[in-house]
């Protein structure tokens, strides 16, 4: 296992490669999560009067 | 073909269709990118010549070759965009930016850290980092310009314009290695003549680049959705969506 780590001498390149890949793929995918739940977020704000109309609309016809 | 594909340019009915795409495209390049780094850092013998330092190609060649493709992407719907005034392909290219600046990223980093126990140095400036250096400054310059221009169908055509301008940089970076006399070596892989490697090695690294492609697709499609969404505020069809986005 630890020779796996070492990757024959080549552990710093090795590891500092594939570990920048990581992390930016990890940050990348935060971010989109991130700001597709903020972007929903602020339209449900800024909607919220329509929908509370709506849902009082709902309501009177029942 | 049986399929309308102008259903699909309009930005409701791709809303949807984005999101499932997205999920699947994510699901195949969790695969694909599984079973590529098994071969890469555990099937794939070590080099004979350049040790275990050579397992870096593995994520270096897919990094660079998609920070090209998806420039020309980007530019292919820039280009739409600007000839046919259409609001979701400059929402695409405008999703492909932050991407391919990072593929554009990771690919020097990499290089670099290939470069240093390879070739003895870090970064040189070569013909093929300088026009890839290039690359990533486009991309950022392009995202830059998109924030610099508050009314959003403007940047459109800005970026738009920007990415078309820079898309000659792209031939200048792949053909670099042949038309100067560049520390970067040659291409190993060509669609004419036989591999110049071990099979398994050339495995890796289309497995992987399949895995980029997917992991490209399902990133630039979930972005989309929130473009969409920022920029469509207020269309009727949106309210919809809270009714949507509320029921799950």
């Amino acid at each position: 296992m630890s020779e796996f780590f070492a990757m024959g001498g080549y552990a710093w390149y090795v590891w500092m490669s594939y570990g920048a890949v990581a992390v930016a793929l990890a940050a990348e995918i935060a971010h989109v999560r991130s700001r597709r739940r903020r972007a929903l977020e602020e339209l449900r704000l800024s909607a919220a009067p329509l929908l509370s109309a709506s849902v009082a609309q709902a309501r009177s016809a029942r | 073909m049986l399929i309308n594909w102008y259903r699909f340019s309009s930005p409701v009915s791709f809303y949807p269709l984005a999101g499932s795409w997205s999920y699947l495209f994510g699901i195949l390049a969790a695969l694909l990118a599984g079973a590529g780094l098994f071969v890469a850092l555990v099937a794939a013998p070590t080099d004979a010549t350049q040790g275990d330092a050579y397992r870096i190609i593995y994520i270096h060649v897919p990094a660079a070759w998609m920070a090209m493709f998806i420039y020309l992407v980007m530019a292919g719907w820039s280009a739409f965009a600007l000839g046919f005034n259409t609001r979701l392909s400059a929402m695409m290219a405008q999703a492909l930016a932050p991407t391919g600046a990072m593929m554009a990223a990771l690919a020097l980093w990499t290089g670099a850290f290939w470069g240093r126990p390879t070739w003895g140095a870090y970064w040189a400036w070569d013909a093929r980092m300088t026009s890839t250096l290039i690359l990533l400054f486009l991309y950022l310059g392009i995202i830059a310009l998109r924030h610099a221009i508050e009314d959003p169908r403007r940047a459109d055509r800005a970026c738009a314009l920007l990415a078309l301008v820079g898309a000659v940089n792209v031939p200048i970076i792949y053909f670099s290695v042949q038309w100067w006399n560049t520390l970067h070596q040659g291409s190993s892989i060509s669609l004419t003549v036989a591999p110049k490697m071990a099979l398994t090695m050339l495995l890796g690294i289309l497995v992987m680049t399949a895995a980029a492609w997917c992991y490209t697709i399902a990133v630039t499609l979930a972005r989309v959705q929130s473009i969409i969404v920022e920029r469509e505020r207020g269309a009727e069809w949106l309210d919809s969506l809270i009714h949507l986005e509320a029921a799950r």
